[in-house]
């Protein structure tokens, strides 16, 4: 049983700054912030949707929770389908969006109480709801202050429990630990795999943290451009990389030629990088390569000082399917894909 | 997680047909408890048109003996309706400004997405308009009554006097929130709020008796909707209430409101199928 599958969304936006008019060239005057993206998300389990900023993962959110329209494609959540049916579609959805929708002007109980009206709970319901997720996310004794006097973490905690209130099947989670603390971010992650765990909810989450989706998700998905470049879990997306880093520290900088050269003869070894003391190359079978590499360093002269074997990061996972580093794609001029804010205010 | 088990029964409010109402009940009271909180924020909005009773109404109270001028109270007095309206026009003027905040803070589409009824949302809005400026109404009401002016209208002159207010705080209200929706600009609600604010002002009887204007301008003040406010509240004030010509000028702003918040109501629809 999926709890999300989307087919072919497309979206595309005004180009901001540009007139619409007699634009000859219209299409061009558009953003395409999705571009034919697929998504199927089991149900019960933590799907990420990673990609820097502007790649689509807020579009994506929004149109599945009934918020934006594709120009083309279509979703259903739960069975439901969004676009033909939206408003049964919200019954069955929590939302937590990137920006907390908590009203700064109320308390947090009072908040909590009103979200669990407007999805249909009587008040001792909603009340009693308030409570039992005002002491779970340890709010309790903020419960009767202004939710304007929160701490991001306690903020973002308020818009978690908001977006439980009426005990939804699927949760979306923009964004949810962007701009917390390190020890906030902790929380938030054990929060979430609670929530699958224990509850049988269906998360799907968005971010830009390859740490996040790499602790959390039992499925992820890469979006590029609008589209699913990779999908699977994240274990699975790093095997299929097929080879181990080895890490060599040298005591002494021994030179790049010869410690290339040595390298090169030693079978299964590939991509040779040579940085000062630092060495890094490839191995399908990084462990039983070990030895050959340290007795092909000792006879070059340049004897190890340390050896690492590491298993390929997400990060490498990025780099092979987007041909681009992530670091670098979050650095990319925001001329190339949608800002941050375009893709927040839309 | 400690809050999973759950063992009393789901329960919902049933009807959906009453959807509508018991959201515009929590809405509005989300809205007003805010407007409870701050009550200065109230009172500071009053602020402005009181300084405006006060000096203008010293400043010129000579001008009803100019020979004409037909009003048998103090100048004072005479600029009542005029303030009560300018209140309702400025202070309904802003409420664009809170729309873009609710859009920027994610309040709004955190309704959006749940299933909170799209009028029950619009109704909050004007909801706590017309009470903030029935409040400060009131307000101005007292002051002028501090202030030596004197209501032979009575009680049913003031209250015919607010519910004309609260129709050009709706109608200028929704022309506010279009913009904000629109726009999303704070830039662009006050650029309205300067174009409209004095020139509508001084194209009214709000200073001055309609007579006594330059024939362009009272041909504009005729078609105006703040000066219908102000002729409205002026005539229930006085002794001699001209019924017929205020249930017209109510009408008018009636219509009028009821278009605004159509326009209104239409530009957070297309607002709410497209973030």
């Amino acid at each position: 049983m999926n709890s999300i599958e989307a087919r072919g969304l497309v979206k595309t936006y005004p180009a901001p700054g540009r007139t619409k008019g007699n634009d000859k060239n219209n299409a061009k005057a558009r953003i395409t912030a999705l571009d034919g993206l697929d998504l199927t998300v089991p149900s019960g389990t933590i799907f990420a949707l990673l990609g820097p900023n502007g790649a689509g993962k807020t579009t994506t959110v929004n149109i599945l929770t009934t918020l934006a329209r594709p120009d083309a494609g279509a979703a259903r959540v739960e069975g439901i389908d969004v676009l033909a049916a939206p408003g049964q579609a919200r019954r069955a959805i929590g939302v937590v969006a990137q920006r907390s929708g908590a009203d700064p002007a109320a308390t947090g109980r009072e908040n909590l109480v009103l979200q669990g009206h407007l999805y249909g709970l009587d008040t001792p319901t909603a009340k009693r709801r308030a409570g039992e997720l005002l002491e779970h996310f340890q709010l309790d004794e903020a419960a009767g202050r202004l939710v304007r006097t929160y701490s991001g973490g306690m903020q973002r905690r308020l818009d978690v429990a908001l977006g439980l209130m009426h005990r939804p099947k699927v949760l979306f989670l923009d964004e949810p630990t962007t701009g917390l603390d390190p020890e906030s971010r902790t929380a938030m992650w054990q929060e979430i795999s609670n929530l699958a765990a224990v509850d049988q909810v269906t998360v799907l989450l968005t971010t830009h943290y390859l740490e996040e989706a790499d602790r959390l998700a039992d499925r992820l998905a890469i979006v590029d451009h609008g589209r699913v470049v990779a999908e699977g879990e994240p274990d699975e997306l790093k095997q299929e990389l097929k080879g181990d880093v080895i890490q060599v520290e040298l005591p002494a900088d021994a030179g790049q030629r010869p410690v290339e050269e040595a390298l090169r003869t030693v079978p299964g070894v590939r991509d040779v990088l040579v940085a000062g003391r630092s060495v890094s190359a490839r191995s399908d079978d990084g462990a039983a390569a070990v030895p050959a590499v340290l007795a092909a360093l000792a006879d070059a002269g340049a004897p190890a000082a340390s050896v690492t074997v590491a298993r390929p990061s997400l990060d490498e996972v990025y780099l092979r399917h987007t041909g681009r580093r992530y670091s670098q794609a979050q650095q990319e001029p925001a001329a190339t894909r949608r800002t941050q804010l375009t893709e927040v205010t839309r | 997680m400690s809050a999973t088990t759950f063992d009393y029964p789901e329960r919902t409010v049933p009807a959906l047909s009453s959807t509508v109402l018991t959201h515009t009940w929590y809405l509005t009271g989300r809205k007003l408890h805010a407007l409870v909180r701050q009550p200065w924020v109230l009172a500071f909005g009053v602020v402005q048109p009181a300084i405006w009773l006060f000096l203008f109404g010293a400043l010129f109270h000579k001008v009803i003996n100019i020979p004409g001028f037909a009003y048998g109270g103090s100048y004072l007095a005479y600029l009542v309706p005029g303030i009560v309206a300018m209140n309702a026009m400025s202070g309904n003027m802003w409420a664009g400004m809170s729309m873009i905040e609710e859009i920027d803070r994610g309040t709004l589409n955190r309704f959006l997405v749940s299933p909170a009824s799209r009028i029950a949302i619009m109704n909050a809005t004007v909801a706590e308009q017309s009470v903030a400026t029935v409040v400060q109404t009131l307000i101005i009401v007292v002051l002028g009554y501090a202030g030596g002016a004197h209501y032979p209208g009575g009680a049913a002159g003031i209250v015919v006097l607010t519910a004309a207010a609260v129709l050009v705080g709706v109608l200028w209200g929704a022309l506010s929130n279009m913009v904000g929706m629109l726009l999303r600009s704070r830039e662009a609600i006050i650029g309205v709020y300067t174009f409209f604010m004095l020139p509508l002002m001084f194209l009214s009887s709000a200073f001055m008796q309609p007579s006594f204007l330059p024939g362009w301008m009272q041909a504009i003040a005729s078609r105006n909707p703040l000066n219908w406010e102000v002729q409205i509240g002026r005539s229930v004030l006085s002794a001699s209430t001209d019924w017929a010509a205020v249930a017209v000028r109510s009408g008018g702003l009636l219509a009028l409101a009821a278009l605004c918040v159509a326009i209104s109501v239409t530009t957070f629809r297309s607002y709410a199928k497209n973030v």
